[in-house]
């Protein structure tokens, strides 16, 4: 019988939970989390929180201005556009496409990216030589540009947004995910697994994927900020988000004229975009502090 | 250093290849590029006439190939929208965007060089948190919110700068700092960590201990070689930036290859759509390749391993 290998969380506490201990005593982690999850609850609730139809069009009502204006009225605490729509209502609503973007293209450049990283550094040799090359490609072409091009011809949709950005920004991913693996590939516990015969699979799974799991948090935390942002200027160049959907970067492309005589129509957006993203990056900068073992990075 | 130059001119050639075969899939795959030429309200036939006279039947390999050879020639095509050649309409707006590339990374090198330096002359002081922290705040901020914020603020505000155009120079100041700012947080990071190691580098004590003025010891024996891995990093950085730049010329109308992108899009103007990648890819290529033979002239070990 041999031995069985003792799993490290019963001999010590977990890093999962020693890292989740001292993001709690973080600063920056209460501030951003705070931020991220009143913003998640807004565009959860927004059908309670207000009673007008982001898309419903009242041609009576344009360009009522908000509250703190001296025309404005609580009844459209943030005025409306130029079609008449409830500003705050189409606020509310654009916070689940923003967030709902982040996180399902970072759920799929995560996978891409992930998956190259870990073949990437594991076996190195030429499989890691194909990859590196794959990144160096991906690098060198522009993002932006090739997300214009892609929603442009193929004809734009939500879908299609989310998996053209999914397919571009998985080159930090693998860059991170490539470097941690290739530091855990020669540490003595998989030396160890591979000794008692641990398949392939298992060794990549149970060992090398848990233990990867800080930088791979801090990265998709990264990411999903930079998505958000991408999303944000694909629909302010028109070839992004397209209506009847509403997105923060939409909103600001449709109050682009109203710059000078309307221009909370732009810093209303303009803010929520702003604070998510900075709140993102907080919990980010945050998660980096922790998961690195000095505490610093 | 002769087989590392050789093998890295060798690697970006394949890279600029392979990018070339992604541009050219994704400008003919992801749509009917027949179609698009032939323009909207065209019949089938008409979009069948332009299939077959531009030889978009061909299969797809014989396409590139042809497109491949005609561009090792010189010859980008023809846009069907402003019945030019493109190497012609390139012609006429690369050097407004090499204008606001150059401009950006002067305005991001001006502002994080000396930032760096005095936050590593006075580490963790109130200044070199709140330069590093205003920095990181700012990436917060979308290109395109900070170019509407320079345009409310000092174009229609103020009145001090003109808000679209490329005609004098004027026109490159909003749209330089937009573009640049992005790049100051890792330039001026760079900075200040490559400073704090030459400050406590035994060459400038030795130059302290001579006496010679602080000024001049911060600057002749410290930022001298500092400074090294910021120029490669800068040029890393101004490939960056001629991608961003779709954002900021599109917002300021300045014509350069980043608006003529936006608006062939709009046009399915796919000759110029194809070239504008391959160029700005090039020159992203070009620009690593100079970073990474800088640093291995610099430093030996970069090119044994």
């Amino acid at each position: 019988m041999l031995i069985t290998p003792q799993n490290p969380a019963s001999v010590s506490v977990s890093p999962a939970r020693v890292a989740l201990g001292r993001a709690l005593r973080h600063g920056g982690f209460w501030i951003g989390g705070v931020i991220i999850v009143a913003i998640i609850l807004v565009a959860i609730l927004a059908p309670l929180l207000t009673p007008h139809d982001p898309s419903v069009q009242d041609l009576s009502l344009r360009y009522v201005p908000p509250v703190w204006n001296e025309k404005g009225s609580w009844l459209h605490p943030f005025g409306t556009d130029n079609l008449g729509r409830d500003y705050l209502a189409r606020l509310m609503y654009g916070a689940r496409i923003s967030l709902g973007i982040g996180v399902l293209t970072v759920l799929i450049s995560g996978t891409i990216g992930t998956a190259m990283g870990i073949t990437a550094g594991y076996w190195g040799g030429w499989p890691d030589m194909i990859i590196n090359f794959f990144i160096t490609v991906r690098l060198t072409l522009p993002v932006v540009l090739v997300a214009l091009v892609a929603v442009a011809l193929i004809g734009s949709s939500l879908w299609l947004l989310i998996l053209v950005i999914g397919l571009l920004l998985w080159d930090r991913f693998a860059i991170v995910v490539r470097s941690a693996t290739q530091q855990l590939a020669q540490r003595e516990y998989i030396t160890a697994a591979r000794a008692i015969g641990s398949s392939t699979p298992r060794i990549l799974f149970r060992e090398i994927l848990p233990n990867i799991t800080g930088p791979l948090v801090v990265v998709a935390s990264i990411e999903i900020a930079h998505a958000i942002l991408l999303e944000a200027a694909l629909s302010f160049l028109g070839l992004g988000v397209q209506p009847p959907d509403v997105s923060w970067g939409l909103m600001v492309a449709e109050a682009k004229s109203q710059l000078l005589f309307r221009p909370w129509m732009i810093a209303i957006p303009g803010t929520a975009l702003v604070l998510l993203v900075f709140a993102i990056n907080l919990v980010g900068d945050a998660l980096r502090d922790v998961t690195t073992p000095e505490g610093k990075a | 250093m002769l087989i590392y130059l050789a093998k890295r001119l060798f690697m970006t050639v394949l890279v600029i290849a392979v990018t070339s075969v992604i541009a050219f899939l994704l400008v003919h795959l992801s749509g009917d590029p027949a179609a698009a030429m032939a323009g909207e309200g065209a019949t089938q036939a008409d979009i069948e006439a332009v299939r077959v006279t531009y030889g978009f039947d061909r299969p797809i390999y014989a396409q590139y190939l042809d497109w491949a050879g005609r561009v090792l020639g010189g010859d980008l095509g023809r846009s069907t929208y402003l019945r030019a050649d493109v190497t012609d309409v390139l012609a006429t707006h690369i050097p407004v965007t090499a204008t606001l590339g150059a401009c950006a990374l002067l305005f991001a090198l001006g502002l994080s060089i000396p930032l760096g330096v005095f936050a590593a002359l006075r580490p963790n002081t109130i200044i070199d948190r709140l330069s590093l922290w205003v920095a990181v705040a700012g990436q917060a901020l979308p290109s395109f919110l900070f170019a509407l914020g320079l345009i409310y603020l000092f174009g229609l505000y103020l009145r001090w700068l003109p808000i679209s155009g490329s005609d004098s120079w004027l026109n490159y100041l909003m749209p330089s700092v937009a573009l640049g700012y992005y790049a100051t947080p890792a330039i001026m990071r760079l900075t200040r960590s490559g400073m704090l190691d030459v400050l406590q580098s035994d060459h400038v004590r030795t130059a302290r201990a001579y006496g010679l003025s602080p000024w001049r010891v911060v600057i002749r024996h410290g930022l001298r070689h500092a400074v090294v891995p910021v120029v490669s990093l800068a040029a890393v950085q101004l490939g960056f930036m001629l991608g961003g730049s779709i954002v900021i010329e599109t917002i300021f109308s300045l014509k350069g290859i980043g608006h003529l992108a936006w608006e062939s899009i709009q046009r399915a103007d796919i000759e110029v759509i194809q070239a504008i990648l391959l160029v700005i890819a090039t020159a992203y290529a070009v620009l690593t390749l100079l970073a990474d033979l800088l640093n291995a002239a610099l430093d030996p070990r970069i090119r044994i391993s």
